[in-house]
């Protein structure tokens, strides 16, 4: 069984949903990314979405672009952030990581010599924002065949038959953006979450993250009722523009809302 | 003549090329996007309604110009210009923009976005959402803001809201990813106008019917005028439109030789340039496979150009289809050279052209002179120059 899969199985038989951050690798510099990973793995998170960065990260909004610039700056590529998880996973071989980026680089790469580094650096899940079941088959095949999940998306105009089609292509688990519009935007509806979620998991039996939009404790726990996993992401990156000049302070506030967060799910 | 040429595919692929990778939230409006286009595309009623626009309000048919003093100048074959530079608004983007604003009507969509460059596309969105009653925000580099400030100031009299763009290199490619992120979180009332070939599917396809009128017009119009077809095409080609618009009606033409003008900016060698398909290679950008400039991790690079409108890292995926099978042929003209083209057009023939079109013009200066005298080539004069007096007076050392 996957790490993703055992995760969520685990966290099911305990009545807990899962608590995901989202970092990008590499922010604000690199030798800050792994610590951080196993300080919020301490504060109670169940799965790392490592962002990978990228020059134009057309579906995020200006906290996440302005991350990637920075990690950017420091050159962090790809390679390095497969480096980063293999760090990561020499003392922790339990909790899964995902990455979360843009398809040019891993075309750029090859998927197989992708899928290949990936599993070598123990990447257990695959999300491409701009990598729809139309164009994926050929990638998913080979993630797939280096046991590796393709995550996919759903957005909130996305249709049944699209959730039916995600069943069949994506496995570990799926995203579901809670609004139209980009990372970091808005604040999330829980009342029309609930009701969309209803009919995706009518569609599938795969674990359901909900994500955009999560800014709080008290979100993260309403969402937590109808989920199976909360994602957290811009919240936890203006941590670390707010305090530049202070990493660690950054890293303490991160661990602060995540803790808060995991004991309002809990409760 | 029955058609063989039919790219792209169901899916908007042509080969490897083109598709439809976008994030989940696009894929719905993308896709009624494209149902509409189909039915329009063949409704009677809306291409009455798109004619008599071309017709009244851009100005069509837009002239071919036998430049015969320009030719003989260069002793070779015989230079018409297609003068799309004649339109309404001065440039070739207008065929597009119209085109598009009567499907986002006919969709009863209230609000139009659009991304430019030059500022080209920018006011000719801007001309169709005032005239129509929409409402329009264009998203533009803060560098192109700088270099294109007349054609900035133009949108804003024509009622639409400009957004400068501070994210990454600040040019097109910017203001594109900028663009897309408004139309993700407005996707319900929004219509998002692209101005070139480029972008998911269909986009490439839309953009690039609108736009072969150009060629369709120049096929007819040089029958009729020279009694042929001619041997080869010429257009400068940034995402690509005014390039494929042209040679689109040629593809099955085999004997018409076509070449598409990237910009080498300070020169290919230096790597400050715009030439993907020269000097680029296949990647994943803005929603379609294509080649793009892109380094070995997978980042954009960026990019150089004297002109706005071809400062972009990646090309219409048509273009690298016609590339890979060879029925076209792209070329590249560095900065210098195409000063020497916009000089040499102005002087022989009295038409200032845009400095995007002066790459067709610059190409034009070698290819013209290894031809023969009864041979005809057809350039794109795809813009007028009128937004580059500024850029060009700075150049010169004067002050306007």
């Amino acid at each position: 069984m996957s790490r993703l899969a055992a995760t969520f199985k685990n966290l099911k038989q305990l009545n807990r949903t899962a608590l995901i951050p989202f970092i990008s690798a590499g922010d604000p510099y690199p030798e800050f990314t792994v610590p951080l990973m196993h300080g919020m793995v301490d504060a109670g998170v169940n799965v790392i979405e490592l962002g990978v960065p990228f020059s134009d990260p057309m579906a995020d909004g200006p906290i996440i672009q302005r991350a990637s610039e920075r990690a950017l700056s420091h050159h962090v590529s790809l390679t390095k952030v497969l480096a980063m998880a293999s760090e990561f996973r020499q003392t922790n071989q339990t909790t899964p990581l995902v990455l979360m980026g843009y398809l040019n680089p891993i075309e750029i790469m090859g998927y197989q010599i992708f899928a290949d580094k990936a599993q070598q650096a123990g990447i257990d899940g695959v999300l491409t924002v701009d990598l729809p079941p139309e164009e994926a088959e050929e990638c998913t095949a080979i993630l797939k065949a280096s046991n590796i999940d393709p995550i996919f998306l759903l957005a909130p105009n996305s249709h049944e038959d699209r959730v039916k089609k995600m069943n069949v292509i994506g496995s570990g688990y799926l995203y579901y953006v809670s609004l139209k519009g980009v990372t970091g935007a808005g604040h999330l509806n829980v009342t029309e979450v609930e009701k969309k979620l209803a009919m995706i998991r009518n569609n599938t039996s795969l674990p359901i993250g909900v994500g955009f939009g999560v800014k709080e404790a008290s979100i993260a726990k309403e969402i937590a009722k109808v989920a199976d996993a909360v994602v957290v992401g811009s919240a936890l990156i203006s941590k670390i523009e707010a305090n530049l000049d202070n990493p660690n302070q950054a890293k303490q506030e991160i661990i602060i809302l995540l803790t808060a967060m995991r004991k309002a799910m809990d409760s | 003549m029955t058609k063989k040429y039919t790219m792209p595919d169901g899916q908007g692929h042509f080969g490897t090329y083109g598709g439809l990778f976008v994030a989940e939230t696009l894929i719905e409006p993308l896709k009624e996007l494209n149902t509409a286009y189909q039915h329009y595309l063949d409704d009677p009623d809306f291409i009455a309604e798109l004619d008599a626009d071309l017709q009244h309000y851009v100005g069509r048919p837009s002239p071919l110009y036998h430049a015969e003093h320009w030719s003989k100048a260069l002793g070779g074959a015989q230079i018409y210009l297609k003068r799309e530079d004649l339109n309404h608004t001065g440039a070739h983007k207008i065929n597009n923009t119209v085109g598009q604003a009567l499907l986002a009507k006919r969709m009863g969509k209230t609000r139009i976005i659009a991304e430019t460059g030059a500022g080209q596309h920018g006011v000719a969105t801007a001309t169709v959402a005032a005239r129509l009653g929409l409402e329009c925000v264009v998203y533009m580099g803060a560098v192109d803001i700088k270099r294109q400030a007349l054609n900035v100031y133009r949108m804003k009299l024509l009622g639409a809201t400009v957004i400068p763009v501070e994210s990454g290199s600040k040019t097109l490619k910017d203001a594109l990813n900028e663009a897309l992120r408004d139309w993700v979180t407005h996707v319900d009332n929004t219509f998002y106008i692209i101005g070139t070939v480029a972008g998911p599917h269909p986009y490439p396809a839309m953009v690039r019917d609108f736009q072969t009128i150009i060629g369709r017009e120049a096929k007819q119009q040089c029958l009729q005028q020279a009694g042929r077809l001619p041997n080869a095409l010429v257009a400068c080609v940034g995402g690509g439109s005014n390039a494929i618009g042209l040679f689109h009606p040629f593809i099955d033409e085999s004997s018409v030789k076509l070449f598409g003008v990237e910009a080498a900016g300070d020169g290919i060698e230096t790597g400050r340039h715009s030439a993907p398909l020269c000097a680029g290679r296949p990647g994943v950008l803005h929603g379609n496979r294509t080649y793009l400039m892109t380094d070995d991790d997978g980042e954009i690079i960026e990019t150089h150009s004297i002109s706005a409108g071809l400062d972009y890292p990646g090309v219409g995926p048509e273009h690298a289809w016609l590339k890979d099978l060879g029925r076209a042929k792209y070329v590249s003209i560095t900065d210098t050279e195409a000063l020497e083209g916009f000089y040499a057009l102005t002087r022989m023939e009295g038409i200032i052209p845009a400095l995007e079109s002066s790459h067709a013009m610059a190409y034009t200066l070698k290819l013209a002179p290894t031809m023969t005298k009864d041979e005809i080539i057809i350039v794109n004069l795809s813009g007028r120059g009128d937004k580059d007096m500024h850029t060009m007076a700075i150049r010169e050392g004067i002050k306007i």
